[in-house]
């Protein structure tokens, strides 16, 4: 069974039809990547699938649920986490403490006054983990607005995974970033889906990126679902290389 | 907690105990001390909604004037004893807090500051207008405070302007204790993710809105109490406890003190009440001077006079 079904989606902004009659289902353990040239409809598409907006038609499953009505909140309780294009983070706040919001709120500790000592150690533990995964340790007492594009994407990724999600999705993880930042957030991305088994949904410009990572793309052009298929059917497929790829693929 | 937050704290704690003795010093009295306490519980209040959840009030006086109607009324027409009334006062805002709460979190920023101005209003006009019960424009009077009975003692807080100090300061120091509790629990921290950034502290799972609403309610709970408070001090109250300019005053000496920093309303406060006091004795135009200094403060201290600390003792 399908972790996440889209079922022909469709979302009309005024007289723009920004997403038209896209299906779309991810396997358990699968990294998917949507790509598509600026314009296509790729982040309106995460934000149906997240719940930010409600499509105009069409229905969306996740965990074997219909939470085409569901509010972002109630999703990520069901295991839905998500970043975003541009970083969204507490910037004034330290790594730490960054991290420890989220972890709190995962343990179930969001409205408590205070911790008990079992629970706070166990949420320190969880802690220094998500750190660690994140190559971020000897950043914590830092706050994370000061840091680098790269490592507060880390940060951001850290904290949707402290949610412990069933699936990640990831909107643009590289964007704006260096050859070295990117590869940085490349190995952390396989990491989690090759090591955590973790199912994960990415947009993508980078094309080296997506060839590498991705079990299966789609493409998306103009709302539509231009072409779907494993990294090589997508390279060979000439549609796709008209419409988006052109030299790159070569 | 970095060395320099502590020695703040310890600070503001000699300060407070010792001030009924260092007030003469500087021209002040006691009762001047007990209005800097009252006021720096009710901006410190008002700073647990703005500076740790990020969101404007313009109409915490409502909560305040309740607060202070409830327990004279207590006294009053039930000859409640002091702590029975404040209790009352505490109980009947709190209550209107939750009711107005739920129906205007949804709302925004300056929409939001808009509709709490709109409903403390409705109270201003409800105290102003039904004279029978609230004595109208001319205050609640025929009441006094009442002696606390602790049972196997008492303390004349009626006569004795220190005993009355140090009780108004034995309430301000069990509320502050709590706010300071809530804001280092995950509560607390799950309230500063909304300030730093509502779309991931949604997509981290919290349900803003009904977040927002605790928050207000325990900001309106605490300032509830000052409001109590106040008018215990002047066995008094009147409409002006309840309107919309008291609001922005509260928000005035959040933002002059440092809303980010956890003492600075506290000293916003005084220093507002300290030039209030002073000017006013002087010149009917009081508030322009306090309008001075106010813009001089955010002009030179953006983040108020106890930012700079805030932000250090935060790294």
């Amino acid at each position: 069974m399908s972790l996440l079904r889209v079922k022909e989606a469709t979302k009309r902004f005024g007289n723009l039809l920004a997403i038209d009659d896209v299906s779309l289902s991810v396997e358990p353990g699968e990294l998917r990547a949507i790509i598509g040239p600026n314009g296509a409809g790729k982040t309106t598409f995460f934000n149906l699938i997240s719940g930010l907006f409600a499509p105009t038609a069409g229905a969306i499953t996740f965990a074997e649920r219909d939470v085409t009505a569901l509010l972002p909140e109630q999703r990520v309780r069901l295991g839905m986490a998500r970043t975003f294009q541009i970083t969204e983070i507490f910037p004034e706040l330290t790594v730490e403490d960054n991290l420890r919001v989220a972890v709190e709120l995962a343990a179930g500790h969001g409205l408590s006054p205070w911790l008990g000592r079992a629970a706070a150690r166990g949420i320190n533990a969880r802690l220094e983990e998500l750190l660690a995964t994140g190559n971020l340790t000897s950043k914590r007492n830092h706050r994370v607005g000061a840091l680098s594009h790269g490592d507060q994407r880390a940060a951001e990724i850290m904290m949707a995974l402290a949610l412990k999600p069933r699936l990640l999705l990831l909107d643009e993880p590289t964007a704006g970033m260096g050859d070295q930042e990117t590869y940085d957030v490349a190995r952390l991305v396989k990491r989690l889906h090759r090591n955590a088994g973790l199912t994960i949904l990415l947009i993508e410009h980078d094309m080296r990126l997506v060839f590498n990572l991705a079990d299966r793309i789609m493409v998306l052009a103009e709302g539509r679902v231009l072409a779907e298929g494993t990294p090589q059917e997508i390279a060979a497929n000439e549609n796709v290389q008209r419409a988006y790829l052109g030299e790159a693929a070569k | 907690m970095s060395w320099r937050r502590r020695a703040l704290d310890l600070g503001v704690i000699v300060a407070l105990l010792t001030m009924p003795y260092w007030m003469a010093a500087v021209g002040g009295y006691t009762e001047l001390a007990t209005r800097v306490v009252i006021m720096g519980l009710a901006a410190m209040s008002l700073n647990f909604l703005l500076g740790y959840t990020g969101v404007l009030s313009f109409g915490h006086a409502a909560y305040f004037g309740l607060g202070g109607y409830g327990a004279a009324m207590a006294i009053k027409y039930w000859n409640w004893g002091t702590l029975p009334a404040i209790a009352a006062g505490a109980l009947a805002a709190t209550v209107a807090a939750a009711l107005i709460g739920a129906l205007i979190v949804r709302r925004r920023g300056v929409y939001f500051a808009m509709v709490t101005i709109a409903f403390g209003q409705v109270f201003f006009f409800l105290a102003f207008r039904w004279n029978a019960v609230t004595g109208g424009d001319d205050g609640l009077t025929g009441w006094r405070r009442q002696p606390i009975d602790f049972g196997f003692a008492q303390l004349d807080i009626v006569r004795n302007d220190h005993a009355l100090y140090y009780f108004v300061l034995a309430v301000f120091a069990v509320c502050v204790a709590v706010m300071a509790r809530l804001i280092a629990s995950p509560l607390g921290r799950s309230l500063v993710a909304i300030r730093e950034n509502e779309r991931r502290a949604r997509f981290l799972g919290l349900a803003i809105e009904r977040r927002i609403w605790l928050s207000f309610v325990i900001s309106c709970f605490f300032v509830s109490i000052a409001g109590a408070l106040y008018a215990l001090l002047n066995n008094f109250i009147d409409p002006r406890a309840l309107r919309f300019d008291l609001s922005g005053n509260f928000v005035i000496m959040a933002v002059m003190g440092g809303m980010r920093s956890f003492w600075g309303p506290l000293l916003g406060a005084a220093i507002f009440v300290a030039l209030q006091d002073y000017v006013s004795s002087r010149t009917e135009n009081w508030m322009f001077f306090i309008g001075l200094v106010f813009v001089l403060v955010v002009r030179f201290f953006p983040r108020g006079l106890l930012g700079v600390l805030a932000r250090r003792g935060a790294a």
